[in-house]
């Protein structure tokens, strides 16, 4: 019966994107719909945005819904009359898709026209969302790089020194587990967390090109012996035990591999810049007495990828649908409203560090000012930020990616039977 | 004459809903088996790539796999368990009302909680069996450990199938099997299993279909993890649908799986003389 229900939704999804191609929606009584990620803390800042962009005349309403349903529904109603006239997104190939589909109003015009705008983000975030040249997405919130996150007391009591080079850190596993302490979290039960590892080795390896070529489709894509390379490494990480042995079912909610690094359990955890925020409210005092380290990847000697180079997810974006009715309304709130100063000011306050020009001074005056000034200074010093490659490549590929990639945690397939299953796709 | 019974048009809600709910999706996902729709825009039809697809990609097959084996472990695991506790609870015990009361439990939770509740439990560094076997992180184990959950889960349901069933064999039997000399044993056997003969049969069909299209609970105990150790068909179908957003091939794994639930039920019901069903009992 279950099955039948999921059928059913296939069949559901079918019939509203039929429904979409009747036409545009009706102006909608509520204005401008936003529709957006439910966060607890984020949700009151974008109502703040609205609200500023209604006392300048606008008219615009807040929609939120959970991670996966999210991703879900955007893709049934994106294109139907019941589509958003703005939307969060992570931007990259992503959004490719819906632009690809026709489905996305290109931004590029009006960031033309407005060079006040346009210069207020950082560069290299702003092209997070463009596509074969054009800008079809805003960053509406903080940047978030992945970076490697440490136990301080863990390591004072081992008298070992955060890892600068990945011997370091070869040389750090063997420390922790002579001492029974895990070298590394990991929350193996979900595949992107892995992700986080390969991204890294790779762009050290063999510099954000070999991943540019795969996503593109050209030159070797995964057969580029870099990648070979890089999975042989990270095989030897995880043959070595740095990830303990029970990762497989590990997850990232409460109780997951945050708890364990902040009880000492584990020593290490890579992970994207949220998990600072992630800890302050599931352990509190781990981090408030100062036992959270953070550093960046570490350098892989030999390999072509600058080591200042992150990869995360460079922020997340506002998108206009390009079939909407209010697509003038829509422009305007994306241009106006995410720059602007009490905005700003919000995301800073709620330990976010947002992809602003000049936002430093904001950031040395509020809360948590060591880790966000940290988080601001890479990311502007970075010569590449590479997007998370879930979400940089269609959703078929990656889904196809991310379940070899849980297969060659466990051991299950070598790093070229992962290059043949990948590239197959 | 007229008819004791009530007229077709009664029937006409039920089949409404059917054709509504059942069958437009069914017709609906047979079309888009033959289309290639990544959610967006229209479909486009491509023939058969879908299924020369299917019938090349060994991943489906190994969740194909995985799927029978779960059914078959799930059957041969409830069972026992629901008919004996079953035919037990029937009897006149002074401890039955309360013990069957706290057998029935499991079912009265959603299968969201109970998974999310045996996830914790099993949690590798925070749970019951912490540092020791791996029930979830294990991909030899991970499967054995759903097929409890589930069981845990619905044995209660069998169980009062196979409760209300023993209940209405009449005692007469059981008398007279007495004064023969029949054993507790042997008046099991020889009375108390043929009489529940048809209800093995239902039991069997919804335990069988209702594992072929299992779902939820494997979603959020282990997610087809660890790796694709318990990616099972329907899970597969959903994957592919809805994380990789190929609606077209996840369609034709849809309809597999429409086709595979149809056959195992009509499969059961002829084999077992279901259709022919008549009492045993006294008196017919």
């Amino acid at each position: 019966m279950r099955t039948l229900i999921s059928t059913g939704l296939v069949a559901v999804a079918a019939v509203v994107s039929a429904c979409g191609t009747a036409g545009p929606a009706e102006p909608g009584a509520g204005g401008v719909k936003v529709w957006a990620l439910q966060d607890p803390v984020l949700n009151p800042i974008e109502q703040k945005s609205i609200d500023f962009f209604k006392s300048g005349g606008g008219n615009a309403s807040l929609e939120t819904f959970g991670n996966d349903p999210y991703k879900q529904k955007l893709r049934v109603a994106i294109g139907s009359p019941n589509a958003p006239d703005v939307f969060f997104n992570w931007g990259g190939g992503n959004l490719k898709e819906y632009v690809d589909a026709g489905k996305i109003a290109d931004l590029t015009p009006v960031l033309d026209q407005n060079s006040a705008l346009k210069s207020a983000f950082l560069p290299s975030v702003l092209d997070g969302a463009k596509i074969d040249g054009k800008y079809y997405g805003i960053p509406m919130r903080g940047m978030q790089p992945v970076l490697l996150f440490f136990n301080k007391e863990v390591f004072t009591a081992a008298g070992a020194q955060p890892p600068k080079t990945w011997d370091d850190l070869l040389a750090l596993v063997d420390t922790f587990k002579a001492k029974g302490i895990q070298p590394i979290s990991l929350a193996g039960s979900q595949a992107w967390t892995e992700l986080m590892w390969i991204e890294y080795i790779l762009d050290r390896i063999g510099g954000p090109e070999v991943f540019r070529n795969i996503r593109d489709g050209k030159g070797q894509g995964w057969k580029d012996p870099a990648v070979t390379e890089a999975l042989t490494k990270l095989k030897e990480l995880i043959d070595r035990g740095g990830f303990g042995t029970n990762f497989a079912s590990v997850g990232y909610d409460v109780g997951g591999a945050s708890t364990i690094l902040a009880q000492g359990k584990a020593a290490m955890h890579l992970m994207g810049s949220w998990e600072y925020v992630n800890q302050l409210g599931q352990s509190p005092d781990f981090v408030k007495k100062g036992s959270l380290g953070w550093v960046a990847f570490p350098s892989i000697p030999g390999g072509k990828g600058d080591p200042g180079n992150v990869v995360g997810n460079a922020s997340n974006y506002y998108s206009v649908t390009s079939g909407s009715s209010q697509v003038e309304a829509a422009k305007k709130f994306v241009s106006t409203a995410l720059h602007e100063d009490s905005y700003v000011q919000a995301l800073v306050e709620a330990g976010d560090v947002p992809a602003v020009v000049g936002v430093e001074e904001k950031l040395a005056k509020a809360a948590n000012s060591e880790y966000t000034t940290w988080i601001y200074g890479q990311v502007k010093d970075a010569k590449n930020f590479q997007l998370s490659w879930d979400q940089d490549l269609p959703a078929e590929k990656a889904t196809a990616m991310l379940t070899q990639l849980q297969e060659f945690f466990l051991g299950k397939v070598t790093p070229q039977q992962f290059v043949d299953a990948v590239a197959a796709r | 004459m007229r008819s004791q019974r009530p007229s077709g048009w009664y029937a006409v809600p039920a089949y409404g809903f059917f054709a509504l709910f059942a069958v437009l999706p069914m017709l609906l996902v047979v079309y888009l088996s033959f289309t290639s729709w990544q959610g967006l825009g229209t479909p486009v039809p491509n023939g058969t790539a879908n299924w020369s697809r299917l019938i090349a990609d060994g991943e489906a097959h190994a969740a194909v796999g995985r799927t029978v084996l779960l059914m078959v472990v799930s059957w041969l695991f409830q069972t026992p368990i629901a008919l004996l506790i079953g035919v037990w609870a029937a009897g006149q015990q002074r401890s039955r009302a309360v013990l069957s009361s706290i057998f029935f439990l499991p079912l009265l939770l959603s299968t969201a909680a109970i998974a999310l509740l045996w996830q914790a439990l099993l949690d590798p560094n925070f749970g019951i069996a912490a540092g020791g076997m791996q029930f979830l992180g294990d991909p030899d184990i991970a499967i054995y450990t759903v097929v409890f959950v589930i069981s845990w889960q619905y044995i209660p349901f069998h169980t009062l199938m196979y409760q209300g069933a023993a209940r209405a064999i009449p005692a007469s039997l059981y008398e007279a099997a007495t004064i023969d000399g029949a054993s507790r044993v042997g008046k099991f056997l020889h009375i108390t299993l043929p009489q529940l003969r048809y209800t093995l049969v239902t039991s069997s069909v919804l335990m069988l279909v209702g594992s072929l299209t299992t779902f939820d609970t494997v979603l959020i105990l282990t997610g087809g993890g660890p790796g694709t150790a318990t990616r099972i068909l329907p899970l597969h179908m959903y994957i592919t649908g809805f994380s990789g957003f190929e609606m077209g091939y996840a369609s034709s794994i849809a309809v597999v799986l429409v086709v595979l639930g149809t056959a195992l039920s009509v499969a059961v019901m002829r084999w077992s003389g279901f259709r022919a069903m008549s009492s045993q009992q006294e008196g017919s």
